[in-house]
């Protein structure tokens, strides 16, 4: 699913100035501890993963550049502060807020079809059969 | 000549310095991405050299890191001056953590640390001294386990 329809779906803004369209998230996870977000990531790093969290300082946006998640969505009407937008922008990383919290955010990107992060490699695995 | 240094690279990391916690690991992404290392084995460095990195930040006054890409492996190492650690096997297991809860505010101290730096090396070594410091040696194989 485009960035821009997961900011649609979420009623998210987008706080920082990336193109949110350009974006193709396949998968999500959602953690507010980051050891946890590098623990389970993926063995391959092509950034298309979302990252829901209610953190919003400067390692969030370290611990995806790190683990090559492409985009992060800011729960609880949580906003980044300056440092943190100015990173995401640095990393190319586009940040999106919404008042939603974590569950509802993960219940609506589930509905519509974004993937738990754990079933990463199926469809390659399909793919190679 | 298999044990020839292909490319080295040095950082020093400031105990305490929250804001540039990371730096250090993302310019090592960047250049091992421009060598044309595979995206895996990048991953796997990457996520072993932030995790030491911000163990350093958090813990210990001043350290160091280093990496020596090899023909056939890339070596990690990373030294810091700092309170050591008194129980290595405690500290190695997941979710033991004496973090602060400034660091768990960051999303750090979860006590993941050191056992995420092993999962992701095929060779780890730690070794410490208690008032002094520690000492981590990351070996990821160029063509190992998961490479």
């Amino acid at each position: 699913m485009i960035l821009s329809q997961i900011r649609e779906l979420l009623n998210a803004e987008l706080v920082s100035e990336q193109e949110a369209h350009s974006i193709d998230i396949k998968f999500a996870k959602a953690s507010d501890l980051m050891s946890d977000v590098l623990a389970f990531s993926q063995p391959f790093s092509d950034r298309n993963t979302l990252l829901i969290t209610g953190l919003t300082n400067k390692q969030v946006v370290r611990t995806c550049e790190i683990a090559g998640i492409g985009a992060i969505v800011f729960v609880r009407g949580k906003n980044p502060s300056a440092e943190t937008i100015e990173l995401a922008q640095q990393c190319n990383i586009p940040l999106l807020t919404t008042k939603l919290k974590m569950y509802e955010v993960c219940g609506i990107l589930y509905t519509n079809g974004v993937s738990g992060a754990s079933t990463y490699g199926d469809e390659e695995k399909r793919n190679e059969k | 000549m298999k044990n020839r240094v292909l490319f080295q690279q040095e950082f020093e990391i400031q105990g305490g310095d929250f804001v540039n916690a990371g730096e250090s690991s993302c310019k090592i992404r960047n250049t091992l991405r421009e060598i044309g290392i595979n995206s895996d084995i990048i991953r796997r460095i990457a996520i072993a050299a932030y995790e030491a990195e911000m163990n350093v930040v958090m813990y210990a006054q001043h350290g160091t890191m280093k990496i020596n890409v090899y023909q056939d492996n890339i070596l990690l190492i990373i030294d810091d001056k700092g309170p050591g650690i008194e129980n290595i096997e405690l500290a190695m297991k997941p979710g033991f953590s004496t973090a602060t809860e400034e660091m768990r505010e960051m999303g750090f101290g979860a006590g993941m640390g050191l056992p995420n730096i092993k999962k992701n090396s095929d060779v780890f070594q730690i070794t410490s001294k208690v008032g002094q410091g520690t000492s981590l040696e990351i070996k990821i194989l160029l063509n190992g386990k998961n490479g």
